[in-house]
């Protein structure tokens, strides 16, 4: 029965009518479902394969707007399915179905075309926010540990819920804008309840998608708020050694070594990154 | 049964399914709601505002844990994360029971999120009460297994739904979360008497109701959770009551939910319902 279940439907919606090795499906059915006086084996079974692709389809067109709205919403019905047909579901939460589209769009990047690369930030950005919202923290570390130690021994890790992305598209800004556009429809709409099949509703103004720029993200939270915070380069690479088990003193250094920027006081501003950082509750122990 | 080793000989009343949407309402207004229930599933994350929210429900009222993933039914071992994770909320929430369906949804470790119906045969009975009994062997916390909602039934079954869920529930001395409405919806699809399902199983088992709405199709009805209840349940909710005399009950909306006013008011309709059936029951048995 699993395996019809996961069995991708057809465009129409429906149950296909052959089963994997050619013979016809209502046979399949009616071999372990009993029919009754209003539905053959085979409907009955359609109703519980429906069932599970408007559930898991409906999951990840909720957790993963930007992505909808960058690959368009009949493209993104196809990715998805694509997606959920290779890797099936192998946690007991929801929350974690869309943990491998960052992988599957790597392997195949086709379904996302031709926005392969604008579609593959946005799904690790997506999936940054899931990790943020209720990943795991650690006790944060406290300004006066992190002074007392020097920065040539001083070694830091970072909050787990912390997600740190080198991106070559603003998909923050085009995140903002999507959602604020899906949200004032939904008011727009509110009489018209959420139907359990993937849902086709138009948004009224196309939003323009976003131009090739290379930014760098922190995905994290803060009382339990979502937030996204954009990082010059320099503090970037100071938090991704850091992640590495990298010293604060070398991490600072290759940050600068890396840096082109000139005339910047980089001791008062790589003290204020730390000061803001640690205000944020990002530090905790290294592992 | 007011109170019994099901329920962890507690005595609660009307309660409320805890759901995302009324989150804010709740936590601002304090209703007075004698009881919420939580889908476990949603509160074994690690963190963030999940969390945050439930310890805040828990200051200011009584939480019972519901899961929609232990799949007592499946052939697969449990998950030992899913478990582990588990028994930190029971210890977290202190819930006097919990509950899950009687039911499969995953097979080689691959999940369906699906509350699957099981063939009810002798054998799988005896698999999924040594599920349960390991479960609660594990988790320490009495437990109460729901009779879901079903659109197809096995050539391979053995015995009747309710003669199914006698004995698994006897086999794993265990409790029942007699869900009443997914009674009806079964009946309906797969033409038995409601009454009959209600007369015939342990009784004294029965640690929680469940009472919902659901969706008619032209060829059977869909177990939707988006409605207020419908008469047919509560006729059924007052036989039930009947029976089992007065037991926790939760009122079930998943799906388009509405303001926790409407939601609220429907459970204190609940409550008025259940206040008037357990009178006449008392006059009767005087």
């Amino acid at each position: 029965m699993a395996g019809a279940l996961f069995r991708p439907l057809t465009p129409e919606w429906r149950m296909q009518e052959r089963w994997t090795d050619g013979s016809r499906m209502d046979k399949f059915a009616a071999a372990f479902i009993k029919p009754n006086d209003r539905l053959s084996s085979f409907e009955r079974l359609e109703i519980y394969n429906r069932q599970y692709w408007f559930r898991v389809l409906d999951c990840l067109w909720d957790d993963f707007p930007g992505l909808r709205a960058v690959v368009g919403k009949r493209k993104f019905t196809k990715l998805t399915t694509r997606y959920l047909a290779r890797y099936q579901s192998t946690s007991y939460t929801l929350r974690d179905l869309g943990n491998r589209l960052e992988q599957f769009l790597r392997e195949e990047p086709h379904w996302a075309a031709p926005r392969e690369d604008l579609a593959l930030d946005m799904v690790r950005f997506e999936w940054a926010q899931i990790v943020a919202f209720d990943g795991p923290s650690k006790p944060a570390i406290s300004p006066d540990e992190i002074l007392d130690t020097p920065a040539a021994q001083l070694r830091l890790g970072l909050q787990p819920y912390l997600s740190l992305l080198e991106l070559n598209y603003a998909v923050d800004d085009f995140l903002i804008a999507v959602k604020k556009q899906e949200s004032d429809v939904l008011r727009g709409e509110a009489s018209n309840a959420v139907g359990s099949a993937p849902r086709a509703t138009r948004l009224r103004k196309r939003i323009h998608l976003p131009k090739r720029e290379k930014i760098y993200l922190a995905v994290h939270r803060h009382d339990n708020m979502l937030y996204y915070k954009r990082l010059p380069p320099e503090a970037f690479v100071i938090l991704t050694a850091l992640c590495l088990g990298v010293t604060v003193e070398d991490a600072c250094a290759k940050a600068l070594t890396a840096s082109n920027r000139t005339n910047i006081d980089w001791a008062a501003q790589i003290k204020e990154w730390f000061d803001d950082w640690s205000a944020l509750g990002w530090f905790c122990r290294p592992l | 049964m007011p109170a019994n080793p099901f329920n962890g000989f507690t005595d609660y009343g009307i309660g409320i399914g805890l759901r995302v949407p009324h989150y804010r309402h709740i936590l601002a207004k304090k209703p007075v709601v004698d009881w919420f229930e939580i889908i476990s599933e949603n509160f074994m994350v690690d963190g963030g505002r999940p969390m945050e929210v439930l310890d805040s429900i828990l200051e200011q009222y009584r939480v019972v844990q519901h899961g929609v993933a232990m799949y007592f039914g499946s052939a697969d071992k449990f998950d030992q994360t899913h478990l582990g994770r588990l028994k930190r909320l029971v210890k977290r929430t202190e819930t006097p029971w919990l509950s899950d369906h009687l039911c499969w949804g995953s097979v080689d470790g691959r999940y369906t999120h699906d509350l699957l119906p099981m063939p009810y045969t002798f054998a799988v009975a005896r698999h999924t009460a040594e599920k349960i009994r390991a479960a609660r062997d594990y988790l320490e916390v009495p437990i109460c297994v729901e009779n879901v909602s079903s659109y197809a039934e096995f050539h391979a079954s053995e015995m009747t739904e309710w003669e199914f869920l006698s004995e698994v529930t006897e086999l794993a001395d265990c409790g029942i979360l007699l869900d009443v409405n997914n009674i009806y919806v079964s009946s309906k699809n797969h033409n038995f008497d409601p009454y009959e399902y209600l007369n015939n199983i342990p009784h004294h088992r029965v640690g929680q109701i469940h009472i919902a709405g659901h969706s008619k199709f032209e060829k059977y009805i869909l177990d939707t959770h988006d409605h207020p209840v419908l008469d047919p349940v509560w006729k059924m909710y007052a036989h039930a009551l009947k029976l089992v005399g007065d037991t926790a009950t939760l009122l079930e909306w998943d799906d388009r939910i509405p303001s926790f006013d409407e939601v609220h008011n429907e459970a204190l309709k609940a409550n008025k319902f259940r206040d008037q059936q357990l009178a006449a029951r008392s006059e009767t048995a005087a």
